[in-house]
């Protein structure tokens, strides 16, 4: 989220759109509640199908699972064509008026540079035109045809109301309705929220959904205001705080990212992450990469890690490719290349795509470990249940250990939410039986490790003989001794590098801030962004101070929200280039004439001036990015393209299947159905509902009685064609695999008419599995392709094609 | 937002219960003198338009009441348990609605359960002495103690809320969380309610809260928006904002005009009085005529008559109108 | 003995004469009204038929409450009083189907019941003749045949523990209306056939010893005493009372 959750309340219109705020996060919903009572805000749903969230909607639209950056570029071309952008806002903090580089064109759904064998770009002119004195060249009339303005213009001028019921089935009146709601957000008075989830990032362009509506909002001035804003809605407790960790296997703490092998040393390495602004007087704050990246490094090896040995470099992996995600994985575990997989806190079976793949590829593994606080399917996979599992386990060899570890509520530490809030957690209840907390078993594993390779030496021991593992009890450190390494400390004392005489620091003490953080190894910090979450003044997470000046939202006292306390990202452009709000009801920080002051904590250096310094700091332009250079690998604008399994062939493009540049290995191209086949004519989505949590809840009676049985959902047309009854037992396969499920038959479904052609939509609610309290059923994923975004590999779960049939249900 | 209740205080005078047997107002088959002072009545009011069909208080109700109820089956709609229970006190309720004026689906979603009469059926209906007990503040609480299982309560109820319990054959209801609002706590469901669809206080606070929300939702075209306080009942303690006050039937067959039916009425009344009165006169009417009319005996003249009726002597005509066989014949 | 008019024809047996109906000559002449099958059924019914009365008088007005006291406290009342109600309906079906005939409505009557204020007034000479059951008390006999009738229909309805969903509410609702009007008549129609037993002397011994004096049968139920002296009991098979 570049806002939190208590500051949807300040908005004027919510949009709803890939995503099911009130079904998926109830909680956090409440703030739309609040923002529709007090304020009188509207809430706009987009969606296949009728939600609860439309429940509650002042107006809904349906959608076809997969069209959204249709819907999206259709908004952002009506506001253009209408006059609906706020230019003051457009012109000054976005790079609508930066010159492209000649060359870069756009046809035909491609981008210059598409290499169809390797299903990649040469993205050189995907940049800007630098001029001679080494920024950006830029026109503030827009007139320029290659300034980024013209060629937007241009790029979404095709997304017509008419094209958008073509390719989304939206009907033209409705999208024209919600055009005109969107418009009215165009006021520097007037502000929209969007809140999106898996709806948009579980497709193979998932990335450009966002993007999508990103543009839309900086074009209406909505981005860094209260009320505003892009808020993704996290689907775990801590999956925001997973990112920020670094959790991936190409990133490292902080967003940080790992090094390839083209990067073999340190200065290698830097080279390309100096981020020198491209207009002048930004703060491209990411200039201070190296520090975070340094500080990092002696929080992990301590006295290992010294100038001389470029911070222990070396110690860190080099990816060889651009990244090892979990589809990555399977496909080599399937092809019997990976020998232990170590699983923890995840349930891949059930979470994952095309689930015979995933068995295929567990039951190739020598050895799996899972760590859970719960029974689940990946650990079970082996066993046989009937159609639910078919499983030989006398052919599989895959040795299983089962590490049961603690749930939240029995230990103690920080969970990050969507807002980016540190809120930190005390244990509710004991561990039941052995439970171990996690911190406990790594550390237990990293003792016995750094044993055996004391003894046995090894290829190259170093970087687990030199991990700094400074803690009171080495077997099991504890969350308050993590959570202030994260914060990091300062290794020696700190000087001020303004005047050297001037101690900021005592070797030992707490960093206040990251912005203490230094290049020179004096400083230690495992996750620059979290720097301000434990000082010295204690643990800032477990601040419980409601109290919120004028009802702001911003409630700067309770716990700690990275970076450095501020509720608000980018809350500089809340302000005219004069510094002064856009809306003085809704005033975030100003401009008081020497430095900027307010409800939050600027973001921006305090006394840069605000006709000189940009708000978007982390960006080398200062600007929010309409056009997003070479940085995304499926294009600097986004394109309608269809999913990889459609009914339909992509109207704009017919001859690019799916995004162009995803990722797909090779067995999985046999495995998906092709387009407009009459074998699988019903486009199937897969979803959340609000009484059960992923795949854990099922385990709870309580959550089991509330959805005790899987069920697909189904529109009273196909039912009537499919001569399928409410309640009966039906059939659902794909070319990958079949469910059976009852039927509920809704008039919240309707068909919809894609490109002239109609198209039934069936919806797989995701929750039910082979073990648990709830009754036996199948996980939506073996239905669902194999294949993932291309920028980040999250994979397409919500657009997928099917058949259905009337069945007699499972045999017992 | 409605003013959060605060947390329970950890002050062990915080647990003594603000109200009990003293403030019964009426109790089931039995007189009582109602309390000289009424309690401030309580009420929880549900805003159907605000309601998000989360089932947080079908859960929140389990939980706090200790509840277990079975693990169904789908039954091809989203509400499950398909039906109150004696486990299940509420229960989301899930309509799919055309709007025949905007051509609009509405999916209407209404959380089910006791709606704490301030005349409640149950309580008129149950024969058991304080089975049933009404507190002056408006709360309708089952004594199961004194429940004697027959299921009455049910027949009473305008809303079908009572369900007997197949194990210890006593009905049970919604109690509105009585054990948490003599502590000045608010009920499960509305504490664990996300949206503030449920919101809990005196009952002129809930039909002010009320007024500003219709007021909300006659700005945005709900013009026939309105509070569910039915008067035939004498009006409830627990309320529903509707966006449709004009049809309540359309939320799940929420009744239109609901009242205690006029069958039961009359079972209770005028069929009590009237049967206790046509058992006494029957009863009395035949001591009287004892008194009067003295006892029917047999004379020795009939035994002389049939002796020889049985010998085979001639009997004499009888003195009274000639057998009938005679005519007959 | 069984004694017959050896004059009498062979004929039909009187529907009146009832198996097990005799005379036994004598001083008194004693007739043989009841067989002890039928006492004890009809003990069982009257018995049945008390307990519901108490029962459910317990469950109808509050007043009455406490007498679920006798019955081992609320919720066994509950329990016990439809179940006295299956074994009053079929214990008053055993009698319904050996007492059927012998009320069958005849024009004797209404003769009877247009005398009937003589009767109350003690004028029983002015009453004419009747068989085994004069109309008073085949109007007891049919009307609890018929309040039976309702009493277990509508009881079902409302016996929730079985049969719960097999009605709606609103039937219920109708169903313990009737029951409990319908219960009210019965108990009227139980105060009746009482106070007849106590009005009228020699009556009791009917269902307890199983007969009557001679007198008693000549008194009330004239014709029947002919019958039986003159015509044999039906299927002729009757055995006399010990």
């Amino acid at each position: 989220m570049t806002n939190s959750w208590t500051d949807i309340r300040n908005t004027d219109l919510v949009v709803i759109m890939g995503g099911n705020a009130a079904e998926a996060h109830p909680c956090g919903f409440k703030w739309v509640t609040e923002a529709k009572a007090n304020r009188g805000a509207k809430l706009i749903v987009i969606d296949p199908r009728f939600n609860r969230s439309a429940s509650v909607a002042d107006y809904y639209a349906p959608i076809r699972q997969g069209s959204d950056i249709a819907f999206l570029l259709g908004l952002i071309n009506w506001c253009i064509q209408n006059d609906k952008v706020q230019w003051a806002y457009t012109k000054a903090f976005t790079n609508a008026s930066f010159i492209v580089k000649e060359g870069f064109a756009y046809q035909d759904g491609l981008f210059t540079g598409y290499d169809e064998g390797k299903r990649d770009y040469n993205r050189d002119s995907w940049e800007y035109e630098i001029g001679p004195d080494g920024y950006a060249l830029i026109d503030e009339t827009l007139q320029h045809p290659r300034c980024v303005w013209s060629l937007l213009k241009q790029h979404v001028s095709i997304y017509t109301p008419e094209m958008v019921e073509r390719i989304c089935g939206t009907p033209k009146e409705k999208f024209l309705h919600i055009a005109q709601m969107i418009g009215e957000c165009s006021s520097p008075t007037k502000t929209m929220t969007s809140m999106y989830a898996l709806g948009w990032t579980q497709h193979s362009k998932g990335a450009q959904n966002i993007r999508g509506m990103a543009m839309l909002q900086l074009i209406l001035g909505n981005i860094g205001v209260r009320g505003g804003g892009m808020n993704a809605l996290r689907g775990h407790s801590n999956i925001q705080g997973l990112t920020d960790i670094g959790l991936l296997s190409n990133a490292m703490p902080g967003y940080l990212n790992l090094p390839t092998d083209k990067e073999p040393d340190f200065n290698a390495y830097m080279s390309t992450r100096g981020f020198k602004p491209l207009r002048p007087n930004q703060m491209s704050y990411w200039q201070n990469y190296k520090k975070f990246f340094v500080s990092f490094m002696k929080s992990m090896y301590g006295g290992a890690a010294t100038a001389q040995n470029d911070w222990a470099y070396d110690y860190l992996p080099k990816l060889d490719v651009p990244n090892y995600d979990i589809l990555r994985m399977f496909e080599r575990m399937k092809k019997g290349e990976v020998n232990l997989y170590f699983c923890q806190g995840f349930n891949p079976l059930q979470a994952f795509p095309n689930k015979a793949k995933l068995a295929e590829g567990l039951s190739k593994l020598k050895l799996l470990v899972i760590m859970d606080p719960l029974q689940t399917e990946t650990a079970r996979f082996w066993e046989d249940h009937g159609i639910y599992n078919k499983a030989d386990p006398a052919s599989i060899k895959t040795e299983v250990i089962q590490l049961p570890t603690t749930c939240f509520a029995e230990d103690e530490g920080s969970l990050v939410n969507s807002g980016r809030w540190l809120q930190w957690h005390w244990p509710g209840g004991s561990p039941p039986g052995e439970a171990k907390h996690d911190a406990w078993i790594m550390a237990q594993i990293h003792l016995r490790l750094k044993e055996l390779y004391r003894k046995e030496g090894g290829a190259f021991p170093d970087p687990i003989l030199n991990l700094n593992w400074a803690y009171k009890d080495p077997g099991e450190p504890t969350p308050e001794e993590l959570a202030k390494e994260m914060n990091g400390s300062a290794l020696v004392d700190v000087f001020d590098p303004a005047d050297p005489t001037k101690k900021i620091l005592e070797a030992g003490k707490q960093l206040a801030g990251f912005g203490q953080y230094r290049d020179d190894g004096t400083t230690a910090g495992g996750c620059w962004i979290f720097s301000g979450s434990f000082t010295e003044a204690g643990n800032m997470m477990a601040r419980r101070d409601n109290s919120d000046p004028d009802e702001t939202g911003a409630y700067l006292k309770w716990t700690f929200a990275w970076p450095a306390n501020r509720r608000i990202l980018y809350n500089r452009a809340s302000c005219d280039l004069d510094g002064k709000p856009w809306d003085p009801s809704r005033k975030l920080i100003e401009w008081d004439g020497s430095k900027w002051t307010g409800y939050d904590v600027p973001d921006i250096a305090p006394t840069a001036k605000p006709q000189d310094v940009g708000p978007f700091i982390m960006n080398p332009e200062g600007t929010g990015r309409l056009f997003v250079r070479k940085m995304m690998r499926d294009g600097p604008f986004p394109v309608h393209y269809e999913p990889f399994e459609s009914p339909v062939a992509n109207v704009i493009a017919p001859k690019v299947r799916g995004n162009p540049v995803a990722r797909v290995f090779a067995d999985d191209w046999k495995q998906f159905a092709d387009i407009g086949d009459p074998n699988f004519p019903y486009a199937g989505t897969s979803y959340r509902l609000t009484e059960h949590f992923h795949y854990w809840t099922k385990n709870n009676h309580v959550n089991a009685v509330l959805q005790p049985q899987q069920f697909v959902e189904i529109s009273e047309e196909l039912a009537k064609e499919k001569r399928i009854v409410k309640g009966g037992w039906v059939r659902v396969w794909s070319k990958r695999g079949e469910l059976l499920a009852i039927a509920v038959v809704t008039k919240r479904i309707k068909p919809m008419t894609i490109d002239g052609k109609t198209v039934h939509v069936v919806g797989v609610p995701i929750h039910w599995g082979f073990v648990g309290a709830a009754r036996k059923g199948f996980p939506a994923n073996v239905l669902t392709p194999f294949v993932g975004d291309a920028n980040i590999e999250t994979p397409e779960f919500k657009a997928f094609m099917v058949n259905i049939e009337p069945s007699t249900g499972p045999v017992a | 937002m409605f003013p959060p209740i605060p947390n329970p205080s950890v002050d062990p005078a915080a647990a003594t219960p603000r109200f009990g047997e003293k403030d019964i107002m009426r109790r089931s088959a039995s007189t009582v003198e109602p309390p000289a002072t009424r309690l401030t009545e309580v009420a929880k009011l549900i805003d159907v338009t605000k309601c998000i069909g989360c089932k947080a208080c079908q859960a929140a109700c389990l939980e706090w009441n200790q509840l277990t109820e079975e693990i169904g089956v789908n039954h091809g709609v989203y509400e499950n348990p398909m039906d109150l229970t004696e486990n299940s006190f509420t229960l989301m309720r899930f309509t799919e609605w055309v709007n025949p004026e905007t051509e609009n689906l509405e999916w209407l979603i209404r959380k089910d359960g006791c709606m704490h009469c301030e005349d409640p059926g149950c309580l008129k209906a149950c024969p058991s002495p304080g089975a049933i007990v009404q507190y002056s503040n408006g709360i309708v609480d089952f004594q199961h103690e004194n429940c004697i299982g027959c299921g009455y309560c049910i027949k009473g109820c305008p809303f079908d809320i009572p369900r007997i319990s197949k194990v210890d054959h006593t009905a049970y209801k919604c109690t509105l969380c009585s054990d948490r609002v003599a502590v000045g706590q608010g009920p499960a469901c509305q504490k664990a309610c996300p949206t503030q669809a449920i919101v809990f206080g005196t009952k002129e606070e809930m039909k002010g809260w009320a007024d500003f929300r219709i007021k909300d939702l006659k700005s945005r075209g709900f013009e026939n928006a309105g509070l569910y306080d039915p008067q035939g009942v004498g009006g409830t303690h627990v309320m529903y904002v509707l966006h449709h006050a004009d049809q309540p039937s359309i939320y799940a067959g929420l009744p239109d005009n609901p009242r205690i039916s006029p069958i039961v009425e009359t079972w209770k009344g005028i069929t009590k009085y009237m049967g206790m009165a046509l058992m006494g006169v029957a009863a009395a009417a035949g001591v009287l005529h004892y008194l009067v009319a003295g006892p029917n005996k047999v004379t020795e003249e009939d035994e002389e008559n049939a002796e020889r009726l049985a010998g085979g002597t001639a009997v004499p005509p009888p003195a009274g109108p000639a057998p009938l066989e005679g005519r007959r014949s | 003995m069984t004694v017959r008019d050896p004059q009498a024809p062979i004929a039909e047996p009187a529907d009146d004469v009832q198996p097990g109906d005799a005379v036994h000559p004598g001083r008194p002449v004693t007739v043989d009204r009841y067989t002890v099958g039928a006492r004890i059924n009809h003990w069982i019914t009257a018995i049945s038929l008390v307990l519901l009365a108490l029962s459910g008088l317990a469950l109808f007005t509050p007043k009455l409450f406490f007498l679920t006291g006798l019955f081992g406290g609320g919720q066994m009342t509950r329990i016990l009083h439809p179940w006295i109600g299956v074994v009053l309906f079929v214990s008053f079906s055993g009698l319904f189907l050996r007492f059927w005939r012998a009320n069958l409505p005849k024009r004797v009557d209404a003769e009877w019941l247009a005398h009937s204020s003589d009767l109350l007034a003690g004028r029983e000479e002015k009453m004419p003749e009747v068989g085994k059951y004069n109309a008073g008390q085949k109007f007891v006999f049919w009307s609890m045949s018929a309040l039976i009738l309702v009493l277990i229909t509508s009881g079902i309805v409302m016996w929730d523990q079985y049969f719960y969903p097999f009605t709606t509410i609103e039937q219920k609702r109708i169903a313990i209306l009737v029951h409990s009007a319908t219960a009210i008549f019965a108990i009227c129609v139980w105060i009746v056939h009482v106070y007849a037993a106590i009005w009228v002397k020699g009556t009791f011994s009917a269902m307890t010893r199983g007969n009557v004096t001679g007198g008693w049968a000549w008194r009330h139920h004239r014709k029947w005493l002919r019958e039986l002296v003159h015509k044999p009991a039906r299927r002729g098979t009757g055995t006399p009372a010990e």
